[in-house]
């Protein structure tokens, strides 16, 4: 449930003193409340949901996680070589 | 499109799949707890993809389906009123009440529209000031805050011709429900990313520790998905029972606070009848009293409801993971998304109508993975 | 594919029954088919090929209720120009004459009205077909949404040329000409709710002249213009008509980015999405790869591809290989696709 879909934030504006966004997705671009991410900045990436920006995506953390997700199988070599399975999740 | 296509990259996918296969040792049952992650890994195949050992259940996070019958046939009776535009997310068009659903009675002449973001029902209202805008305000914890927003502007505004009919539900006491139950299965759940995203994840920390099963936030997309599995399973073959963030790009421990904040405001918890599972104590959203005045509720009487399920469905045995759709005798007969049943049929996002539409009726999951 | 429940058990019409889904197909065979029952109907191709004297006429009819009536790309008139002309093309036809009805809602701009007709004459002109008789009514306002278009069609059918929704075979590979869900979303774009903005243009568009050079390049069984209910339902409905199966790689269906960016947020699945200006083949093994660069050298196959093939196997049943590497069966939905949250 809850289909809330990334879009980059390419202008700011404000509707009757509501904080708004132009959201980039893919070429489109569609207009979202920033009520709830009052930080939101152009150039963030957030989950548009209903209409409504409900989290900025973390960048960095997403990097980092994608990494160690695409190098899983060097990791796996990695383990099986000291025999030890388990992991720390990052 | 970033942030989304490499959540849906094949070799990084196999990758998963492939450490899955490596540290499984012995059958798990998990449950995704969302209705748009059941919808993902039907959609994707991604049970195919998986080892035999892991056998997902279906929980019961699709707020469509959980609707209670009382309530569709209560909207589906202020629909009906003369004077009334009402408004609805695509999703509840086709959920059948007792009697017909929306598509019906708009054919019969009802004014129904379908809204994207609950603040055009908004607009629709200032456009058309001689009508009573109707807004079916549904949704788990994630559709709350947008929810809360259209009132609180409605307000602000001295919008008077718009109200809400509210039905949300809330996550934690499902899970709780489930776990209570007697014949529960399941053991590791992947959490529902987008609701914690709002609520955070302080309120599973407790049932982590209470019935010691792992939680794992998971997000929506095949790979998201893909590592909540992992996660989970990592976590039951060393024996671990803890909450673990999956979805970190987009979820943190506290939420949304100014989201929360906006609902707090908004709505107080309260009761909730579960299609399908029965009432479950504090366990939905109402308006506050601040708001009575948008309280489609109170503002249409619509007379005595007398809503009755048909006794052939076990969807709530499917909500709780206790049975499959394939399980059903009725399933794909009597009982199809043209013609559904009970709550997992209703909606494209119940495992019964996700089954369905991706024609689980007609191969298995062996001849799909053998062809995979 | 399970059979609904006959149309007989319903009371109203309703909305889905327009759709192009299973309920469409529903109506089809349970009242229309039963009671206009001949040989030509029964094959429930888009169009009907039939002799008459020493010539192999196709006769096709369409009829077109958009809204709004003008949108990015284009305008009803245009759709329902090229609507026909299409139809009669998928049967290898080469259009000749059409036929233009219109219903006229009282009230509906004389501007709007002449924007419209202009377009028509302009599109009958690029597909070289000419518009010879016609019919106008004006109803009530209130009795029409502004316009309703009804467009037929005649066009002489080369000879040698057999193409039918029944002549699939295990085998066949599956071509389509370009990307698919423009027309679809570039309506939605202008939809009360769901608008967005971009540069997502309605794809209509005569394709005559891509057939044209498709039948002088091999060997092609089926044509299909995945128009309402899009690129599934024409591949569901052939696989039921021919009796095969389809494998198709969803990797190698071309969507642009921006299509998928509106369909990512309102929930659809560009499968499903209508396009107006695009073709389905299904060419015989050996015709594949000469028909597919026949294609890329007209304008519009310039985005031609290979998406899958004809099976023996699961026949009458599509299968779809996922973006990741899973499986999962399309098949016929119910009505159209609604947006959704969840």
């Amino acid at each position: 449930m809850c289909l809330a879909i990334p879009g980059k934030i390419s202008a700011l504006h404000e509707n009757v003193g509501v904080p708004m966004a132009k959201v980039d997705f893919g070429g489109i671009t569609r207009e979202a409340c920033l009520s709830y991410i009052p930080d939101a900045r152009i150039g963030d990436y957030v989950l548009v949901h209903v209409g409504f920006a409900i989290s900025k995506v973390d960048e960095e953390e997403a990097a980092r996680t994608y990494q160690y997700l695409s190098e899983m199988d060097q990791l796996a070599e990695l383990h099986d070589g000291e025999g030890d399975s388990s992991d720390e999740v990052p | 499109m970033k942030y989304l296509d490499e959540y849906r990259d094949r070799r990084v996918a196999q990758k998963i799949v492939d450490e899955i296969k490596r540290i499984v040792t012995r059958p798990w049952v998990l449950m995704e707890v969302c209705g748009g992650q059941t919808h993902s890994i039907v959609k994707y195949g991604l049970d195919c993809l998986l080892p035999e050992q892991i056998e997902l259940v279906h929980g019961p996070g699709c707020p469509v389906c959980v609707t209670s019958l009382e309530m569709i046939d209560r909207a589906h009776a202020i629909a009906r009123m003369p004077g009334v535009i009402f408004c609805s997310f695509g999703d509840m068009l086709r959920v059948p009440g007792s009697n017909g659903d929306l598509f019906k009675i708009k054919s019969e002449g009802g004014n129904i529209r379908v809204v994207y973001s609950p603040l055009d029902c908004l607009k629709i209202a200032r456009a058309n000031p001689g009508k009573k805008v109707v807004f079916f305000a549904i949704g788990f914890e994630t559709t709350a805050p947008a929810n809360a927003m259209s009132v609180w502007q409605a307000k602000e505004q001295a919008i008077q011709n718009f109200s809400v009919l509210v039905s949300h539900v809330l996550v934690p006491p499902a899970v709780t429900g489930i776990l209570d139950s007697p014949n529960n299965r399941v053991q590791g759940f992947l959490g529902p990313g987008h609701v914690c995203a709002i609520s955070g994840w302080t309120e599973y920390e407790p049932i982590v520790e209470r019935y010691k099963v792992p939680i794992v936030i998971t997000g929506f997309e095949p790979i998201d998905i893909l590592q909540g599995v992992l996660m989970c399973v990592r976590q039951l073959e060393q024996g671990r029972a803890e909450l673990e963030n999956g979805y970190a790009r987009a979820v943190q421990r506290e939420g949304n606070s100014t989201a929360q904040k906006m609902v707090d405001r908004v709505f107080r918890v309260c009761d909730r009848a579960w299609r399908g599972l029965g009432v479950i104590p504090q366990s939905g959203y109402g308006l506050a009293a601040e708001f009575a005045d948008f309280d489609a509720e109170r503002i249409f009487d619509v007379g005595r409801i007398h809503a009755v399920e048909p006794a052939v469905c076990m969807s709530g045995a499917i909500l709780q993971g206790l049975r499959k759709p394939l399980d059903c005798p009725a399933f794909g007969k009597e009982c199809s998304p043209e013609n559904p049943l009970g709550a997992t049929m209703v909606s494209a996002e119940g495992a019964c109508a996700a089954y369905f539409n991706y024609g689980r009726h007609l191969v298995s999951i062996s001849a799909l993975a053998a062809n995979g | 594919m399970t059979c609904p429940v006959s149309i007989m058990q319903r009371k109203n019409i309703v909305m889905g029954h327009g759709s192009g889904g299973k309920l469409s197909a529903q109506l089809v065979r349970d009242l229309f088919l039963p009671a206009f029952d001949n040989g030509y109907l029964r094959k429930l191709d888009d169009q009907a090929v039939f002799q008459a004297g020493s010539a192999r006429l196709a006769f096709s009819t369409d009829s077109f209720v958009v809204t709004p009536l003008f949108f990015p790309g284009g305008n009803i008139g245009e759709l329902a120009v090229n609507g026909t002309v299409n139809d009669l093309a998928m049967s290898g036809a080469r259009p000749l004459f059409l036929s233009a009805a219109f219903i006229i809602e009282e009230g509906l701009e004389i501007d709007d009205l002449s924007r419209i007709v202009e377009s028509m004459a302009r599109a009958a002109r690029a597909a070289g077909v000419s518009i010879v008789t016609g019919d106008t009514k004006v109803v009530d306002k209130g009795s029409a949404d502004k316009l309703f278009i009804t467009t037929s069609g005649v066009g002489l059918v080369p000879d040698g040329v057999a193409i039918s929704a029944s002549n699939v075979r295990p085998g066949d590979a599956v071509i389509v000409s370009g990307s698919i869900a423009d027309h679809g979303m570039a309506v939605m774009s202008v939809r009360e709710s769901m608008e967005f903005e971009g540069a997502i243009l309605s794809d209509t568009a005569p394709l005559y002249s891509l057939v044209e050079a498709m039948l002088g390049a091999g060997e092609i069984h089926a044509l299909r213009d995945p128009t309402r209910g899009g690129l599934a339902t024409s591949l569901c409905e052939i696989a039921s008509s021919s009796s095969v199966g389809f494998e198709i790689d969803s990797s190698a269906v071309l969507v642009r980015e921006d299509v998928k960016g509106a369909c990512e947020i309102l929930g659809l699945d560009p499968l499903f999405v209508a396009n107006e200006g695009k073709l389905v083949a299904f060419v015989a093994p050996d015709s594949c790869t000469a028909v597919l660069q026949a294609m890329r050298r007209t304008p519009r196959g310039s985005d031609a591809c290979v998406i899958g093939r004809a099976v023996n196997d699961h026949r009458g049943m599509v299968l779809l290989k996922t973006e990741i590497g899973g499986t999962r069966v399309l098949d016929l939905p119910f009505s159209e696709q609604l947006p959704r949250i969840c």
